[in-house]
């Protein structure tokens, strides 16, 4: 009976959500700033999942994400932006004669590959950070949790200093940075509006790592956070199942980072330092280290608090006659960090700790108000 | 106890979060055009960006109303800082359009007019850009235009400039990933190629770098004549005395973004002698508007508690906000589609001469102003007109 | 910070000497053998560089400059690391308040007076963040306090955007440290020469302390035991917030320094040299205060020569690159010592 019910509540708030979305779609001019902060945190939301997937769920804390959303999103970028766009964007120092043979390639291939190229462009940029992930992560995994810290993060500098260089500049056009990248094409023909596309995707990846979780890898994964020795003892292969971790987790990120290029349409090495890390474990930290439903959640509150509070904590409020103090530039930022830093001191556990989200422990707060003597539901 | 502070936390979180997204997007009843201020009020290129702002609200005090279709509507200026980043620029144009602006004015940068673009071609929203001189900004991009001259013919200017002092050898120093800086940069290079000079030296640097020595010790050691170092207002004193502390005496010169009393005040003695091209000069106006202009603006500059010295980009600024008065007049209508079509054939008299936009949308500008620092101050050199 | 083993430390510093001649030599061969005479020009990142005995040395001066600078702020991860096995990231960004500082103390104050204001206030900032961030988090898993220094990081740098505005400050001139002394062709101000001669002296002062006094007996202690140091009577908070005060004092003396060289402050002016310097910690032997300033010197010159031989972008990423070579190669970094997990 519990069962059945939370099957019922569930299908319905995604059947909610998914007619929510598509009215936005259609609607999109009206509510330009709601869509454009559902999108961002939907892609947040991805990268912040499979930070925890690393962070939480194995117990390596890492802090490389931006290194690995930029290959993502680099190559995403590279791929993706049309033929006849080439000359423009890259100006100053034109293009490697083998990007252009390619993009004439995919200009001229039958119209089904025009389709699906977007998607086998995200998937190159997730298969690409997964080799380099896998290759860093022989030399880098056996490091102690510290150390391993600021060894993913050298990582994630070394990497943008390779897309920024000079050197490079026929490819990726070194500091100027990629821009006219199309918007998310629609999936299915049509079915699924551009709009809804970074949604469905997200949804996928989510559901994969969530499935990924609860089979016996997962238990490996947090077995390793636990108690790495133990684990060893009991027979778990420690680097096999760290790498597996490493590897998947930087996957999602790279997806994560091409479908972050395609909504901010222009990106620059930049973009993907060491704050956008930080930015995650924001994300992370606020949403309950080890809770994947509390990621999601947090992703969507974080993004839209900033957007939003950018409006009202930045710009001198006045109520009535009185100036509030305080707000000017900046000050979202301030209320930011200190709620990170109350979260980090005080409540350890975040939003949701190292629960996942549950109808039961909702309706159960509401049932406990009234039945007192009905022996609490769990 | 824990408990009821998280509840309360989220809650009152919650209303500010619903009270902020609920105020952006009010209605009023009075008529008005919003027009969105895209520029940089902090970062690397805020004290550019700040001074271009200002030139848009004093002309926003000047001319607050416009008339479409006989009836007189209120402009609004809704302004959003862009950081000086791309990224940050990106955020900031959505929200810009997001709040329902009909025209752009920015932005200070070029690269971040570049990173922007699309945002306002793909809304139709059209752009007027101020100061931002890169080819680029508008190439391709039917709703971005420009009142400013373009970098190839502010490279030739200077190039040209070098040529006659006598300077046979020039080193040149840019920005990694600052178009507006590579850009220019790279036309100075050719032009003075082309002349017959010879760049000896050509040193990049990152941006946030604040030491220059490395660079600096290397272009003093290929003795250049002069040096071309097209950079933010934040780099230029630091380049300059540096440069003065390794003893290096070839003449420093750069483009519009030197223009700025900050760059004295911090480079102190070690700015004397440094040329710079620009826009405008305040001690002769071009035209009646231009007299207008410099009249009334000083006063404003004063309240704002800044010098009483007229930035060039101020004057652009107040330029691009007639500009697209003007449009939006001419068009009779807020729709952005619409005043884009007026701005291909709108015509008038701006602070810094004629304002007309070529096929590209760039400005019909021929006129650059070459400055010295003299004693403290920027001195009218010469006029150069298209060669 | 423990000193046993001597003779072993030697033979170990002329391994690692000889492995970076190595590494050198050709480099330092080809540019002498070029250009000792007169200037010849050599290929290397983008157009021609001209390498003269001046430029060379001008280059290395500028380096050990820096170095001095790193060295500083070097110290105090490798102190705090040796105490609390805590990566201290909020240190870069108490080096970028000290720039902050200083420019509002000399708007007021003459110069002597502002640099000990700037210096006090610097230090008890250190302390306070200790108290606040690092101490409730004591007994909580290496991840929390982490995290907590991360975000105290990151409240640091959104508090100067927000109270000073990111637009970059100019960082004012004391007089006679920015005096230009010029040696035949070689120009440098007094600064530039100052910061590695102050370094050392600091350096001196430092080591007499940790091993002549009976505080520095007690640091030594902590960093070698926590437990076992508290059962032995020693106030751990003391001994935690001393360290802490004298990482903060050399940073802000470290920003000094530095600043006056470049003149220019932003809110984020501290965090790629805090990386910078944990890096050369870790280089030199985590815990280990000689080991700290050389690793310091050898980043600050290394990458000076990068930034002159034109790959500038790369002059961040070889020290990252350095710090994962050298936690790959060997852990304990240049002078640290191997310890054993226990289960």
């Amino acid at each position: 009976m519990q069962i059945k019910r939370n099957t019922l509540l569930t299908t319905a708030t995604v059947v909610f959500l998914v007619i929510f979305l598509y009215w936005l779609s259609a609607n999109r001019l009206q509510n330009g700033m709601l869509a454009s902060v559902l999108q961002k945190g939907v892609i947040l939301a991805l990268v912040a999942v499979s930070m925890n997937l690393l962070n939480g769920f194995t117990g390596l804390f890492s802090l490389g994400q931006a290194g690995f959303m930029s290959i993502g999103a680099y190559t995403t970028a590279i791929l993706m932006i049309p033929v006849q766009n080439l000359d423009g964007v890259y100006y100053m120092n034109g293009v490697n004669p083998g990007i252009r043979a390619l993009k004439i390639a995919i200009a001229n291939a039958p119209e089904f590959i025009q389709i699906i190229f977007p998607f086998i462009a995200l998937l190159l940029g997730g298969l690409l950070a997964a080799a380099a992930a896998a290759l860093v992560g022989v030399a880098v995994l056996r490091l102690k949790s510290d150390y391993l810290a600021i060894a993913t993060l050298g990582l994630s500098e070394i990497v943008r200093a390779i897309f920024s260089s000079p050197q490079l500049d026929q490819v990726t056009n070194g500091s100027y940075g990629l821009n006219k990248i199309p918007t998310f094409p629609p999936m299915l023909w049509g079915l699924i509006p551009s709009f809804v596309t970074p949604f469905v995707i997200v949804a996928m990846c989510v559901v994969f790592i969530m499935l990924l979780i609860k089979s016996s890898y997962g238990r490996a994964f947090k077995a390793i956070r636990e108690d790495e020795i133990a684990a060893e003892a009991m027979g778990i292969n420690l680097f096999k199942h760290k790498e597996m971790s490493f590897v998947v987790s930087s996957f999602f990120s790279a997806i994560a980072g091409g479908l972050l290029a395609i909504f901010m349409r222009s990106i620059e090495a930049k973009t993907f330092s060491i704050t956008l890390t930080y930015d995650i474990l924001l994300i992370v930290v606020i949403g309950g280290i080890g809770s994947v439903t509390g990621s999601i959640l947090s992703a969507f509150l974080v993004t839209a608090a900033k957007e939003w509070w950018l409006r009202f904590f930045d710009q001198p409020l006045l109520i009535g006659d009185w100036q509030v103090p305080l707000f000017r530039t900046g000050f979202r930022m301030v209320i930011f960090s200190i709620l990170l830093m109350v979260v980090v001191l005080i409540y350890r556990k975040g939003l949701m700790g190292t629960n996942e989200f549950s109808w039961n422990r909702i309706l159960g707060r509401f049932k406990r108000k009234s039945s007192v003597d009905e022996g609490g539901v769990k | 106890m824990k408990k009821l502070t998280v509840c309360l936390l989220v809650v009152l979180l919650s209303c500010s979060v619903l009270f902020a997204a609920g105020s952006a997007e009010q209605k009023t009843d009075v008529k008005e055009v919003v027009i969105g201020v895209f520029e940089p009020l902090t970062g690397e290129n805020g004290g550019g960006g700040y001074q271009e702002v200002l030139g848009m609200r004093y002309a926003n005090k000047v001319y607050p109303t416009v008339q479409i279709n006989g009836e007189t509507y209120n402009v609004r200026l809704v302004e959003a800082d862009n950081k000086s980043d791309k990224t940050e620029g990106v955020t900031a144009a959505q929200s810009l359009i997001s709040s329902g602006a009909s025209v752009i004015l920015g932005s200070y940068g070029s690269g971040v007019s570049i990173a922007a673009g699309d945002i306002f071609l793909d809304n139709q929203v059209p752009a007027i850009g101020a100061s931002c001189t890169n080819p680029q900004v508008t190439q391709g991009n039917d709703y971005y235009y420009r009142v400013c001259f373009l970098d190839p013919f502010q490279g030739t200017v200077m190039a040209n400039y070098a040529w006659q002092e006598g300077a046979k050898k020039a080193a040149v120093i840019t920005q990694l990933g600052d178009d507006y800086s590579s850009g220019l940069g790279n036309f100075f290079s050719r032009a003075f190629k082309e002349l017959g000079g010879n760049v000896v030296s050509e040193q990049r640097f990152q941006t946030n770098t604040t030491d220059f020595k490395s660079i600096l010790t290397n272009i003093k050691a290929s003795n250049p004549d002069v040096i071309f170092a097209p950079s933010s207002i934040a780099t230029a004193p630091l380049i300059i005395k540096q440069a003065r502390e390794l003893g290096i005496t070839a003449k420093i010169m750069a483009g519009d973004t030197w223009e700025n009393s900050s760059i004295i005040e911090n480079a102190g003695i070690s700015a004397e002698g440094v040329v710079l091209s620009t826009f405008f000069d305040d001690a002769d106006p071009a035209t009646a508007e231009a007299a207008k202009f410099i009249t009334g603006f000083k006063p404003y500059l004063v309240e704002n508690k800044q010098p009483e010295i007229i930035p060039a980009v101020s004057a652009l600024g107040y330029d691009a906000y007639i500009t697209a008065l003007k449009a939006i007049e001419k068009a009779n209508s807020t729709k952005g589609p619409a005043i884009r079509d007026a701005l291909a054939t709108v015509e008038l008299e701006g602070v810094t001469g004629k304002i007309t936009f070529d096929a590209n949308g760039d400005a019909d500008k021929d006129m650059a102003f070459i400055k010295v620092v003299e004693n403290g101050q920027f001195k009218f050199l010469k006029t150069v007109s298209v060669l | 910070m423990s000193r046993d083993g001597r003779p072993s430390r030697l033979i170990a510093l002329f391994h690692w000497i000889g492995f970076f001649c190595s590494f050198l030599f050709p480099v330092l061969i080809y540019t002498f053998s070029t250009g000792c005479l007169h200037g010849t020009t050599a290929k290397f990142g983008y157009g021609e560089i001209r390498m003269t005995m001046t430029t060379i040395l001008q280059h290395c001066l500028t380096g050990i400059s820096l170095g001095g600078a790193y060295a500083l702020i070097a110290i105090g991860y490798t102190l705090v690391y040796g105490i609390l096995r805590l990566i201290n990231f909020a240190h870069g960004d108490i080096f970028m308040m000290a720039g902050y500082f200083m420019i509002f103390a000399l708007a007021s104050f003459p110069w002597p007076i502002a640099i000990i204001i700037t210096l006090v206030v610097t230090t008890v900032m250190g302390i306070g963040i200790e108290r606040i961030a690092y101490k409730p988090l004591r007994k909580a898993p290496r991840m929390s306090i982490m995290i907590s220094a991360i975000s105290v990081s990151y409240l640091l740098q959104n508090l100067s955007t927000y109270l000073f505005t990111a637009i970059p400050r100019g960082y004012p001139e004391i007089p006679f440290l920015k005096k230009i002394y010029r040696v035949g062709e070689l120009s440098a101000s007094f600064v530039t020469v100052l910061t590695p001669v102050l370094t050392i002296v600091l350096v001196i002062i430092l080591m007499v302390l940790v091993n002549k006094t009976k505080t520095g007996m007690a640091m030594r202690a902590v960093s070698k035991d926590f437990e076992t140091a508290k059962l032995m009577g020693i106030n751990i908070n003391r001994v935690i917030s001393v360290t802490f005060a004298i990482g903060s004092l050399l940073a802000g003396i470290g920003s000094i320094l530095y600043f006056t060289d470049r003149m220019s402050v932003t809110p984020f002016s501290g965090t790629l040299p805090g990386l910078k310097c944990f890096v050369a910690a870790v280089f030199g032997g985590i815990g280990n205060i000689p080991g700290a300033v050389v690793g310091g010197f050898f980043i600050g010159i290394v990458e000076t020569l990068l930034v002159a031989l034109g790959y500038s972008t790369f002059s961040d990423a070889f020290t990252f690159f350095l710090l994962i070579v050298m936690l790959l190669v060997r852990p304990t970094g240049l002078f640290g010592e191997k310890t054993v997990e226990k289960v």
